[in-house]
């Protein structure tokens, strides 16, 4: 199958990794992965501070880069959960209808990495090899906006050597947020203590997550307390083999 | 009434809805308070597991949720109607009807006919329409003495408090805290009193049974007025409330006008998501009705005063109105991980967490109430809690775009540059062209030299308060688009 992958800013910026990793998988399971190298931004930050005027140019990019697949993937809940949910909204919010009627199109063609395997493509187990105690954070837009459910977990528990454990009080928000870290950081970083205290709870490894944001929440918390756990996301371990890591 | 431009504009809403302070500084208060942090866990802890088992029970508890939903939205396109309806029905009955733009006005109204009943007491069901216009201050500015008799309006009173949840008041306190209240505040408790909690129900009994017994005026609030027959309506679970609501000669209710509902057959779908949503119970404890005076039963004179205080403002707003839908229920606080750590008084609003963040701004104004559209990471464990389905994140999300562009129009006549939107603007420029995002990328890698080992622990303001108590990771030698083509994979 052609899959055109939005690999999301934060990703291509700050942790290629995830599209790496994501790229790799796809190919391994026989799918051919194109970057259209015009994407830049979904436009969420944006739309989830307020400045939806500012967005609008984000989200025309977004359809006019995408419009020509059937199928698009991200390695982020949260950013589909803006294409999905936001976009057309936005558009329609702002006065133009036709750019909303295209964005819902794209929208439905565009899935979070667990649903095009599990919904699209029809696998569970991806053929990964990852020895390691693993404990999976189901981020809340994963969980309330797309409601892909325990679709990461059947994947995961499908990974050889995976030592796969639950995360106490999982669908609590970690405190993320996007510029909420900011805007209200105290609260934020009392929402990241009570995950953090879970996480350390399961004597986990890793702690994984399909959303590059909230693992450098937990990640960047974990790290600042050299707490012995890592942030992993879920395409790293799906792309990882016997023969290592991508 | 006021206008614009010559034409009427709605009344903005005054009384206790908004905080001396924005929230991310009063939640920062509450955030040191470990007393208060271990106390709301636990209750909100309970209260989720209690309403998670009793709503899993019902096999059509979506189909009720789209039931309340749809009543919601319809009272709402036609409230004026309803609320006619409802004022022809309970004077047809023998009550009076009262209209109320404002705290300011309800308040007058509810004093000026205590004081008319030759009375200078009242006892009090809890009501959060009475809390939001601070009817208790005004009454004693007039020289009537109020007494709240639900146990934890009363604990509140007693402590001089201020409720920090909308059904459980005292939710902040635990039992130890309320047996120092009552020993230091009730004048007439035994100096042996334990903080068992049956020890404390019997103190505070023993309290307000001469209050029940001479008060001629009561005062409530109401959870729904049936617009059909003018029936007013209170759940409770103490039954203080319907000694208030029968005892008295002089009833009078203030209610917001939202409370309307068309027919004794939406009561029905509210009574089976109500007590499930809020208590956690199959069917509520004390459901008080009463239609208009009933000569030799009951009060002999009722008064019904109407609220608007900043409800037709937020209903002209045709997407923030789904907040006036709230049957105050307090499901979305109870699962919220914002409420549940800095507690109510951070909202600075007798309407706390996330209904509170919509609807406060809304009756106040968002300019008055900016930061708490914002005092939310956009879980959405409310949405899914909401029995009558109100999208509080897409609502908080709505107030926000109000907010900035509300906020741009006033900046736009001073001309005053504002740094979030210099740097939300850059953003949106960089990012709507891929030669200049990639370009910002190569910048960003500048960034490395602030790292060591790969983090980077310290970097200055606005982005010091995420590296306050979080690590960053140095940006990577090569972005994912350089990784791309190098790797010599097609270029689409």
């Amino acid at each position: 199958m052609r899959i055109a992958l939005f690999v999301t800013c934060l990703a291509d910026t700050l942790f290629p990794g995830v599209g790496k990793s994501t790229t790799v998988l796809l190919e391994r399971l026989g799918h051919r992965v194109e970057f259209p190298q015009a994407q830049t931004c979904c436009g969420q930050m944006h739309v989830n501070t307020g400045y939806q005027r500012d967005a609008l140019p984000l989200i025309r990019r977004y359809v006019d880069t995408f419009e020509p697949y059937e199928v698009i993937v991200a390695p982020s809940g949260s950013c589909v959960g803006s294409i999905r949910h936001q976009h057309a909204m936005v558009a329609r919010r702002l006065g133009d209808p036709e750019l909303a009627d295209r964005a819902e199109a794209v929208g439905q063609r565009t899935f979070e990495l667990s649903q095009l395997l599990v919904d699209v493509l029809g696998v569970e187990d991806v053929g990964a090899y990852y020895p390691h105690r693993v404990t999976y954070h189901p981020t809340c837009h994963s969980l309330r906006l797309l409601r892909v459910g325990d679709r990461p977990l059947r994947l995961l528990r499908q990974v050889a050597g995976l030592d796969l454990v639950e995360l106490p009080d999982a669908d609590v928000c970690c405190g993320f947020g996007g510029t909420f870290a900011l805007k209200n950081s105290d609260t934020s970083t009392a929402m990241l203590a009570d995950k953090m205290r879970n996480v350390l709870g399961t004597r986990a490894e890793v702690c994984a997550a399909g959303d590059s944001s909230c693992l450098m929440h937990i990640g960047g918390g974990l790290s600042r307390l050299r707490a012995g756990v890592r942030t992993v996301h879920l395409a790293e371990i799906l792309a990882s083999t016997r023969d290592g890591a991508p | 009434m006021s206008t614009f431009l010559g034409l009427p504009t709605a009344p903005r809403g005054v009384g206790h809805l908004r905080g001396s302070e924005p929230f991310p500084a009063a939640a920062r208060k509450a955030l040191a308070d470990t007393q208060l942090r271990r106390n709301l866990g636990k209750a909100t802890t309970t209260i989720r597991a209690k309403r998670a088992a009793v709503v899993a029970e019902l096999p059509d508890w979506e189909e009720l949720r789209n039931a309340g939903q749809a009543i919601k939205a319809d009272t709402m396109l036609n409230l004026d109607r309803y609320l006619e309806q409802l004022e022809a029905q309970v004077q047809a009955r023998g009550g009076t009807v009262h209209w109320a733009r404002d705290a300011t006005e309800a308040n007058q109204i509810v004093a000026g006919l205590v004081l008319a009943s030759g009375s200078k007491e009242a006892v009090k069901v809890k009501s959060l329409a009475t809390d939001e216009i601070g009817l208790n201050d005004a009454l004693a500015a007039a020289g009537i003495t109020a007494y709240e008799t639900d146990l934890a309006e009363l604990i509140i009173q007693l402590g001089h408090d201020r409720p920090s949840h909308i059904l459980v008041p005292a939710i902040h306190r635990n039992r130890a805290e309320i047996r120092e209240i009552f020993l230091r505040e009730m004048g007439d408790a035994d100096p042996a009193l334990t903080d068992q909690p049956a020890a404390l129900a019997e103190a505070a009994r023993l309290h307000l049974r001469r209050k029940f017994l001479s008060a001629r005026v009561g005062i409530s609030g109401a959870n729904f007025a049936v617009a059909q027959t003018g029936t007013l309506c209170v759940l409770e679970s103490e039954g203080n409330g319907r000694m208030c609501l029968t005892l008295p000669e002089t009833l009078i209710t203030v209610m917001g006008i939202e409370k309307v509902i068309p027919s004794w057959a939406d009561l029905g779908v509210f009574m089976q998501l109500l007590p499930r949503s809020s208590t956690g119970e199959r069917m509520n404890p004390y459901t008080t009705m009463w239609t208009g005076v009933t000569p030799g039963d009951g009060p002999q004179a009722f008064h019904l005063v109407l609220l608007d205080n900043g409800r037709t403002a937020a209903l002209a707003d045709a997407v923030g109105r789904s907040a006036l839908h709230c049957i105050r229920c307090s499901a979305c606080m109870n699962v919220c991980p914002v409420y549940e750590r800095t507690g109510g008084h951070a909202y600075g609003s007798v309407y706390p967490g996330p209904i509170g963040a919509v609807l406060s701004p809304q009756l106040t104004g968002v300019e008055d109430n900016a930061s708490l559209p914002y005092a939310s990471s956009l879980c959405g464990a409310c949405y899914d809690a909401c029995p009558v389905k109100i999208d509080i994140p897409s609502l908080l999300v709505h107030l926000r775009a109000r907010h900035v562009e509300e906020s741009r129009a006033a900046r736009g006549m001073l001309r005053a540059p504002d740094p979030e939107a210099m740097t939300m603007a850059a953003a949106s420029w960089v990012m709507g062209d891929p030669a200049r995002f990639a370009a910002a990328q190569r910048a960003g890698r500048a960034g490395r030299a602030l790292s060591r080992g790969g983090r980077i622990r310290s970097l200055p303001p606005p982005l010091s308060a995420w590296t306050r108590a979080r690590d960053l990771p140095a940006p990577p030698a090569r972005t994912f688009r350089q990784w791309w083509r190098d790797s010599g994979r097609d270029p689409s």
